[in-house]
């Protein structure tokens, strides 16, 4: 990464604007053309620094209904449960934690009774209980990561 | 709001990113068939609605070097939530802050931030200096650091069947 990848991602993690020519002021702050812009954006793309360019959705305003879960999971059986549960398609991330409720993963589904469905479902297939702890509040973020 | 036909369209449209071209919204709306008029007015109204938080990048924190991941949790009296979210919000070094519920007796936390660095000293050092900044000593709080991310993907919330128009609103 250099210094042009740097100056790029820290100015689209703010956010670009809604306009006609959207990347024409990241150029002139950048003092490199247009088309550099989004030749560098597709190489961080591609090199997989960056996950996806697009609309940052609030999803419980979709309708959609999100939440994150935590269980206890005994050690020998942790990657047999995560594979169980990393099958359904509304887990979004799933991470091990130094924690006795060792994994954590987030939850989206479309509405809210097919979130409470794939909690259930699974609970059942990995009879671990599942600790869901739902969005209350969101504190708003400034300054977001510099890199 | 409520989403109308137009609104569902292009959320479909977009949701899985913008086309890398110098004027994105006219890609959008050559595929639409309106105009690329009527894509900014209808994305600057999901904008302004909440909907769409920003036109933007998701981040791969551990490919960039971000090893350290850290969940920090805290158990805040219902009465200093505002107020001691807001100040973690500001920290530099803190990516997310939510208010979520408890699940006694097990879990006593109700405020939860991510904190991100390119080691784990660095992390802690950051939580250390929150808690001195602030004088949080007295509010109890636990940190639980990531060791294994097993699918770190942005959620979709449309599915490829809804393409044609039918996102959920």
């Amino acid at each position: 990464m250099d210094e042009l990848d740097r100056k790029l991602v820290n100015s689209l993690q703010d956010g670009l604007p809604v306009c006609d020519r959207p990347f024409d002021a990241l150029a002139d702050q950048t003092g490199v053309t247009v088309t550099e812009v989004l030749t560098r954006i597709q190489k961080l793309l591609d090199e997989k620094l960056l996950s996806r360019f697009g609309p940052m959705y609030n999803a419980e305003q979709l309708g959609g209904a999100v939440t994150l879960c935590a269980m206890q999971v005994a050690g020998e059986q942790f990657d047999a449960v995560a594979e169980m549960v990393n099958a359904h398609p509304e887990v979004a991330h799933n991470y091990e934690r130094e924690h006795p409720l060792n994994m954590w993963f987030v939850v989206a589904a479309e509405h809210p009774e097919q979130l409470a469905r794939v909690i259930r479902g699974i609970e059942q297939e990995t009879a671990c209980r599942v600790y869901d702890m739902p969005k209350q509040q969101e504190f708003y973020i400034g300054l977001k990561l510099a890199v | 709001m409520v989403l109308n036909e137009t609104d569902r369209q292009l959320i479909a449209a977009i949701q899985d990113g913008l086309p890398l071209a110098s004027q994105p919204y006219a890609v959008i709306a050559d595929q639409l068939g309106i105009t690329q008029q009527a894509v900014i007015t209808r994305l600057q109204a999901l904008q302004d609605s909440g909907l769409i938080k920003r036109m933007g990048v998701v981040v791969r924190h551990r490919a960039l070097g971000y090893d350290a991941n850290a969940m920090v949790v805290w158990d805040v009296p219902e009465a200093d939530i505002e107020r001691i979210g807001k100040l973690l919000a500001d920290e530099t070094c803190v990516t997310l802050c939510y208010q979520r519920p408890r699940r006694l007796p097990d879990w006593p936390y109700n405020l939860f931030c991510m904190i991100h660095g390119r080691a784990r000293d660095s992390v802690l050092r950051c939580i250390e200096r929150i808690i001195d900044r602030h004088g949080l000593h007295d509010v109890d709080h636990d940190v639980l650091f990531s060791t294994r991310g097993f699918k770190q993907c942005g959620a979709r919330y449309a599915s490829p069947a809804d393409q044609a128009g039918a996102a959920r609103g």
